[in-house]
């Protein structure tokens, strides 16, 4: 059995991307605990940089990008969540219909067009219809990438609902919302909350799209990020990388977690 | 729907709401404590949104952020630009009254005669500097960055600002500016292509923070950049080349619809007062155009070397706008040095 | 399950009509009107003007020198930003799939419990900020980064390598940004792989490496093309590895767009058909996935 698994070589290979992947962010977390104000040089363990992020020079700048990341965040993955939810409901259990391969296309385009071509289309977009960039045109460019991330995992785990479980409940007298809300969501709800989560990264780790339909003095926390690293790579920097990670980990962790225990329960 | 359509219109709209200030500036330009100090003084809150060179702010105003920003800082000729756009909005003396500080010379400017639409901020030059501890040769001309030493190849920095790259290739080659002659433009274009493979990058924001690092040891940069350098602990060099070099002056401009014009002219008269303006050039190290300032400066700033060229040397060239079929020439000039 | 039941059928389209209002609004409409753009005359120093004309694609594929009253020739300028792109997507591509073949199968192999925790610790740079990814690289790299004093203190190497504004970097930043893109996809096929052909090839007297070859890839291949469009597509338009880790030196096809919208030369129509150009070549990619995949799953 084992025999035709395995190869020489792919070990070292595998550990080798670990490694390449690894590598970089753990040396940012570690210099994130230099006590010096040079990063080149080691000046001790110390937590200054952190006490920084929150009460430094830039801290008021920083904390208003991490406060519209985050409420364009939960807003654009909300949003995207439900409109994905329908769409997947459609996609998936409204059998074939007329314009089915171009809806198909069409939630999927954000994922096929490259970011710096949807990045240039939208500043055009809002330009011409005269828009005022700023929150609200960062929020609608959001919500509309977002679709295609929230779809994929809504979608799969609809497909793998049988369609006997609703049945049932229609064979019991259930209308078709009482079926929907007390069956089909419930069952659906992992599928929903890692959806929700892919979208919410997605949302808040823009950084071409956004720098490009961002306004007068807005900031997000990826655009305030690249100004200051413009200048170079500071201190403060890597300590609000290494918090930007450890809230990257414990949502991806979250997701992780939601969804083994939706397979689980079937 | 509809209604999730209008409240994203709604959202996207401009504040009017009383008490705002909204800045377009260069980066790392202004000192915090000011700004605060403006704050406190007037209650107005300022945002401040940075560019990184004349062109990207002119291109991102064109995209639509005219009439989001109060003010703006554009160099000299780019005053100039944006007036004959109608980008500008005018002020009358008595809007201005702290005026009267401008320094004469500052005052009646080519491209802003009168001082209708600007204030100066600052004014400096642009060359170039060369870390002593890795070079300790003759960096009297621009060879230094054009046709580097031996020591010096492949850890230069060029700011990648297509006018300053292309202004001080022509001071190099001592050709005019916005020339049309076929074979200037040629030369000016082969010298660069030649000059490249001894670069590093380019960046602007990073001019200085290479220079102190150590991924660079020479650098094209500003006089007040180069001084902050040195004094991070970077032993650079400002040097004021034989063949000439740049000189600009950074201007507040009152922007055409500024949703805060009020706040603006009240910014822009803060501004104007020497102990404001000394508090930018002791921030910034370059030189104010206000008169009352030399009280107030740090006596560092007062006497650095990048801010008194020693006698004798070449004067410093403004920059000056081409017109379009001319500019043409230098962004084929720009596209083939970066292709 | 696809076929659906009777109940949802009709209201299928009511449950489109958001997904066509917020995507048809915010991202197709947007690429019509980019279309339309790049077809318009450009304003001096950004901005366009109302007027049809094919500057912009004349500009990108037509020569006609500095001062424009030579005769005309291609243009190979643009060509060249594109093949240096397309060049280093494809190398970027192929390192991942080296890479990432060898890690696909490896994680595949494992039993289901440890399976996950590899799968899990290959998602988790994804989900990183790019852009912190890529800082984080530099630093890494830079002359007197962690990575050269390691070197120079082991006494591998004498002085600093240099690797920061080097193509070397942007291809390992590239490399390191889609890495996990390569991975996913042919994992996924190589889970759904029957080992059952292995062993029969076994049984037959393959040495493993032809029934890699013969065998495995073949079965496994829709993953492998799926993994290289998701990296190649991105590392086309790839923005902040060659302006963070290259020096910005040279123009490739995101710093290119990019110039015109917000640098120096604001030429609105030529940024518009640039990006025309680059969104045909990925169609083109795509249509090619997808009847490949088709024939596949046709077999």
């Amino acid at each position: 059995m084992k025999g035709v698994r395995h190869y020489p070589g792919f070990l070292g290979l595998t550990i080798l991307c670990l490694v390449i992947l690894y590598a970089p962010l753990i040396v940012v977390m570690a210099y994130s605990f230099n006590g010096s104000t040079s990063i080149t040089q080691w000046g001790g363990f110390s937590m200054r940089w952190y006490v920084d992020v929150f009460t430094g020079p830039d801290a008021k700048r920083f904390g208003q990008a991490a406060w519209n990341s985050i409420t364009i965040a939960l807003m654009a993955a909300t949003a995207a969540t439900i409109i994905a939810t329908a769409a997947a409901l459609a996609m998936v259990k409204g059998g074939r219909f007329r314009g089915r391969g171009a809806s198909f296309a069409l939630i999927n385009l954000p994922l096929m067009v490259p970011e710096i071509v949807t990045a240039v289309a939208s500043l055009i977009f809002f330009t011409a219809i005269g828009l005022t960039t700023g929150y609200g045109t960062i929020l609608v460019a959001h919500m509309a990438f977002c679709i295609p991330f929230a779809f994929l995992p809504i979608a799969a785990r609809l497909e793998g609902i049988e369609a006997s479980y609703e049945q049932a409940a229609r064979d019991l007298y259930a209308t078709r919302a009482q079926a929907f809300r007390l069956i089909l969501l419930p069952l659906l709800a992992p599928g929903l909350a890692s959806g929700w989560l892919l979208a919410f990264i997605i949302s808040l780790d823009d950084f071409i799209i956004t720098n490009f339909v961002k306004g007068a003095g807005m900031e997000t926390l990826p655009t305030a990020i690249f100004g200051s690293v413009k200048q170079g790579i500071k201190p403060n920097i890597m300590a609000i990388s290494t918090l930007m990670l450890a809230v990257s980990v414990l949502f991806v962790t979250a997701a992780y977690l939601i969804n083994r225990k939706g397979r689980q329960t079937p | 729907m509809k209604k999730l359509l209008l409240g994203t219109c709604l959202l996207a709209s401009p504040a009017f709401a009383q008490g705002e200030l909204k800045v377009y500036h260069w980066f790392e330009y202004i000192p915090q404590e000011l700004v605060d100090k403006f704050q406190a003084e007037t209650g107005i809150t300022v945002t401040i949104d940075t560019f990184d060179s004349n062109e990207s702010m002119l291109a991102s105003l064109k995209a639509g952020r005219l009439g989001q920003y109060d003010v703006a800082v554009p160099a000299d000729f780019m005053v100039g630009i944006m007036a004959n756009d109608g980008m500008l909005d005018s002020f009358t003396p008595e809007e201005m009254p702290n005026l009267g500080n401008i320094e004469p010379q500052w005052m009646d400017v080519p491209f802003d005669a009168g001082r209708k639409h600007s204030i100066p901020y600052q004014w400096g030059s642009t060359s170039f500097s060369v870390n002593r501890d890795v070079y300790q040769g003759d960096i009297s001309s621009l060879a230094t960055l054009f046709d580097p030493p031996a020591e010096l190849r492949g850890k230069i920095n060029v700011l990648d600002s297509q006018n300053e790259v292309l202004i001080l290739g022509s001071l190099y080659l001592g050709i005019p500016q916005c020339t049309q002659d076929r074979d200037q433009l040629r030369a000016l274009n082969d010298m660069l292509l030649a000059a490249k493979p001894h670069w590093a990058s380019f960046g602007s924001d990073i001019a200085k923070d290479v220079l102190v690092s150590g991924d660079a040891a020479a650098g094209m940069i500003y006089n007040g950049f180069s001084a902050k350098a040195r004094a991070e602990g970077a032993n650079v060099e400002y040097v004021y080349p034989k063949e000439g070099h740049v000189v600009w002056m950074d201007n507040v401009v009152l922007l055409k619809d500024a949703p805060n014009r009020d706040n603006a002219l009240k910014f822009m008269n803060f501004l104007l007062d020497p102990v404001n303006a000394a508090a930018v050039t002791n921030y910034a190290a370059y030189t104010a155009g206000v008169t009352g300032v030399a009280p107030y400066l740090d006596e560092a700033i007062k006497t650095s070397p990048e801010n008194n060229p020693p006698e004798g040397i070449t004067p410093g060239v403004f920059a000056q706008a081409c017109d379009e079929e001319t500019q043409k020439l230098y962004d084929a000039i720009w596209t083939n040095l970066k292709k | 399950m696809a076929g659906g039941d009777d109940s949802w059928r009709p209201l299928a389209p009511r449950l489109l009509i958001p997904t066509w209002v917020v995507i048809g609004l915010f991202s197709l409409l947007p690429v019509i009107l980019m279309a339309v753009y790049s077809f318009l005359t450009k304003e001096f120093r950004g901005g366009v003007i109302w007027d049809f004309t094919l500057a912009a694609y004349d500009q990108f594929f037509i020569d006609r020198g500095l001062f424009g009253d030579e005769p005309a020739r291609l243009e190979w300028t643009y060509i060249n930003i594109f093949g240096r792109s397309l060049l280093q997507a494809a190398i970027c591509t192929a390192l991942c799939l080296v890479v990432g073949f060898p890690t696909a199968w490896f994680i595949a192999t494992r039993p289901a419990r440890t399976r996950a925790v590899w799968l899990f610790l290959i998602t988790i740079p994804y989900w990183v900020n790019l852009l912190i990814r890529t800082v984080s690289l530099k630093f890494l790299i830079r002359d007197n980064g962690p990575l050269n004093e390691a070197l120079m203190s082991i006494g591998l190497t004498s002085g600093p390598l240099p690797l920061v504004n080097t193509n070397l970097a942007v291809q390992l930043g590239l490399f390191y940004s889609y890495l996990p893109f390569m991975v996913l996809p042919i994992y996924a096929a190589v889970e759904r792989y029957n080992f059952a052909l292995s062993e029969a090839a076994a049984d037959l007297y393959a040495s493993r490496w032809t029934t890699l070859r013969e065998i495995v890839l073949p079965v496994v291949k829709p993953g492998i093309i799926a993994g290289c469009i998701l990296v190649f597509v991105p590392a086309l338009g790839a923005f902040l590895a060659p302006d963070l880790l290259g020096g910005a030196k040279t123009f490739m096809i995101g710093s290119l767009i990019e110039e015109q919208f917000k640098g120096s030369q604001g030429n609105w129509p030529f940024g518009a058909a640039v990006s025309m150009i680059l969104l045909t070549l990925v169609l083109i990619a795509l249509i090619f996935y997808a009847r490949t995949a088709a024939r596949e799953g046709a077999r």
